[in-house]
């Protein structure tokens, strides 16, 4: 479904990544893993077109995407969150997901003025699919607070609902459990694996969290200094030399 | 602590006199070709030095004079109240919106012809902040040169009529959606600039076009600027005293009644309050909108609502276009009040005024734009008393302000949204 084919990302005399390959197949989650500063951030962003990478390919269903603009890749389908929570603070936990569904909306202005049938369908399906997704990840009760009022594991998890109101076919998560507690770390788990099982989104995400990773994860990369290391199943990378020696540590 | 105190209250009068002694201390006094300095009464000098010793005093005493007070029961009843329900609150905003408008609709019927006509500038003024809200407030995108867009609409109406005999009513749409065309145009190259630089870029292309009216003498008559703009007409009446326009009837003669030159000024006044009313709730229905959401999104964090599929071009042009083409609005009907202008009406102060009523009121909040502007258009005319002072009073009025309620007069307040129940 997505391919990265020799991705390599030069800031100045810097090259920050590497010839990075890597694929994702429907129905799957693949972790990114790696120490800090390896570029796997870097990778997002030019998978998700913040970057327009200086070599390599990036193919979505088939279709080249490397150099598009962010927004377009968006509406493809390809849908990330980020390190660092980056929600819509002053607006209400709703509207940060009405925002989302931007492309499902009619944003035509005179429909919207007039308010006519068509419009107050669509913006009525777009609320539906928010009370949907709040439910899911349990904000319900939060819909009306400002959305920079949430503790910060809701936060996570209204962002991801966020993406998935999107109906996005592939998820990216950066970091998608820093900062949480263990008991929020495994519902995310859960969350994660429900995504992929009942939504048919495939997810790549980025995480320190071993356990998390190695639980929910289906294939793994690890990338070190700009360059891939390994890739494999959990067990395979658990046992590969080169990586306990660069990353995992020894037990 | 005494003798840190001591110093801060010595510094706090110094600074008192320094700033107050030289501006009231003073005279200018001319003889003749020349202008000399001389010294002011002795009542005004010892004035001065009363406050600062007034400073002085409070400074060294703060802490003890600001102890009792707080020690005092609440003076503000308001202060601890729990906010009230949505439905509540939006039953007494209605009742009141409409109390507002039947008032503004008798006014003109019941107050003198100068209030009447202050209250036309009042709207322009609401018309002008309304839209320069939906850029600043929800767009988060700091435009100095709003004026420019306001002297379009001006411009098109006056020139319109000079060349071309336009009338009021063509030109009013003509005129805003040449502003908005502008606001478009000019968009484009700022698209990428955010904040400060933003401002500075806006800051120019005001004074660009204000420089441009200023200089094509031939077309606009320069600093001369354009006379005889035509008032509106109400269905072909006019309100002058005779017919200037050929197969026009007038209105004190269609009705039989005595001719007035109130009937012109109250009728637009009423353009005016239609104008704002249209623009007020024009503005309210795109702020409920996935236009009126992605402008906030876009000033809450843009990185974000990239990721999101939403085109930052597009929705900042969006932003501009708008509240160009309510400037627009604004400047027709102010070209027709004043039936001149020229250049000196759009310079920066204007922006700056502008957009001191949008940060008054509270940056996205509609009622409390619209309060802000009343307040900031009426109270430098009711302190005319003060004369010379005014821009003093109003200068420190908005500095208390900001210290006491830096969110402004009726800051924004979201909208709650009623979801329906999953099984």
């Amino acid at each position: 479904m997505l391919e990265v084919q020799n991705l390599s990302m030069r800031f100045g005399g810097l090259l920050a990544v590497d010839q990075v390959s890597l694929d994702v197949r429907e129905h799957e989650i693949v972790a990114i893993i790696g120490p800090n500063g390896a570029g796997k951030t870097t990778v997002f962003n030019c998978m998700s077109g913040f970057y327009k990478p200086t070599g390599g390919k990036i193919l979505f269903k088939g279709g080249e995407i490397q150099g598009k603009p962010d927004y377009k890749i968006s509406r493809l389908g390809l849908v990330r969150t980020f390190q660092h929570v980056r929600l819509f603070s002053r607006m209400t936990v709703v509207e940060n997901l009405l925002v989302a569904q931007h492309r499902h909306l009619n944003t035509n202005l005179l429909s919207g003025i007039l308010n006519t049938p068509n419009y107050r369908e669509k913006e009525q399906k777009s609320l539906d699919r928010a009370a949907y997704w709040l439910d899911r990840v349990g904000l319900t009760d939060m819909a009306n607070r400002e959305a920079g009022n949430l503790a910060y594991g809701q936060q996570r998890r209204l962002e991801i609902a966020r993406c998935m109101v999107t109906e996005p076919k592939l998820l990216m998560l950066d970091e998608p459990a820093a900062g949480l507690n263990p008991a929020e770390t495994k519902d995310l788990n859960q969350l994660i694996i429900s995504l992929k099982e009942d939504y048919n989104v495939s997810v790549v995400l980025i995480e320190h969290d071993m356990s998390l990773v190695m639980d929910i994860s289906d294939r793994i990369n690890v990338i070190n200094q700009g360059r891939p290391l390994a890739s494999g199943t959990p067990d395979e990378i658990r046992r590969n030399d080169d990586v306990i020696k660069a990353y995992l540590g020894e037990a | 602590m005494a003798a840190h105190n001591l110093k801060h209250a010595l510094f706090c009068a110094i600074v008192t006199l320094i700033i107050s002694y030289p501006i009231l201390g003073f005279n200018l006094a001319s003889e003749g070709t020349t202008v000399t300095l001389e010294g002011a009464k002795t009542s005004t000098i010892v004035g001065v030095l009363l406050a600062a010793v007034v400073v002085f005093l409070f400074q060294l005493f703060r802490d003890n004079l600001m102890g009792s007070l707080r020690q005092l029961p609440a003076v503000n009843p308001l202060a601890n109240r729990k906010p009230m329900e949505q439905s509540k609150r939006l039953k007494l905003e209605s009742t009141l919106l409409t109390l507002m408008i039947i008032g503004a609709l008798v006014w003109p019927f019941i107050a003198s012809r100068g209030a009447v006509d202050l209250s036309t500038l009042v709207l322009i003024y609401i018309m002008l902040a309304l839209g320069l809200n939906v850029v600043v407030g929800l767009a988060g995108l700091l435009d100095l040169g709003y004026v420019a867009f306001y002297a379009v609409g001006a411009y098109t109406f006056a020139l319109l009529s000079q060349y071309y005999g336009v009338s009021f009513w063509f030109a009013l749409p003509i005129g805003a959606l040449l502003a908005a065309l502008f606001g478009l145009v000019l968009g484009f190259p700022v698209l990428r600039l955010r904040g400060d630089y933003l401002a500075i870029v806006t800051l120019g292309f005001g004074e660009i076009i204000r420089i441009l009216l200023n200089n094509m003498t031939n077309l606009t008559g320069g600093p001369n600027g354009i006379g005889g703009i035509p008032d509106p007409t109400l269905f072909g009446m006019e309100f002058g005293r005779r017919v200037k326009e050929e197969g026009n009837t007038s209105f004190h003669e269609t009705f039989g009644i005595a001719y007035s030159g109130e009937h012109k000024v109250i009728f637009l006044y009423l353009i005016a309050l239609v104008l704002a009313v249209i623009t007020a709730i024009a503005i309210r229905r795109l702020m409920r909108m996935p236009v009126g959401r992605a402008w906030e999104a876009l000033r809450e964090d843009e990185i974000a609502a990239k990721s999101l599929g939403l085109n930052r071009t597009a929705v900042k042009l969006s932003a501009f276009t708008i509240g160009a083409f309510f400037a627009g609005f604004a400047g027709t009907v102010f070209a027709s009040k004043q039936g001149f202008i020229s250049p000196e009406s759009f310079v920066f102060l204007e922006s700056a005024i502008i957009l001191a009523i949008v940060v008054l009121g509270g940056m996205g909040s509609q009622m409390g734009v619209i309060l802000a502007a009343i307040a900031v258009t009426i109270l430098p005319e009711l302190a005319r008393e003060f004369s010379e002072y005014r821009m003093l009073i109003f200068g420190a009025a908005m500095v208390l302000m900001m210290v006491w309620r830096p969110q402004g007069l009726l800051p924004m307040r979201r909208i709650h949204i009623e979801l329906k129940k999953q099984e």
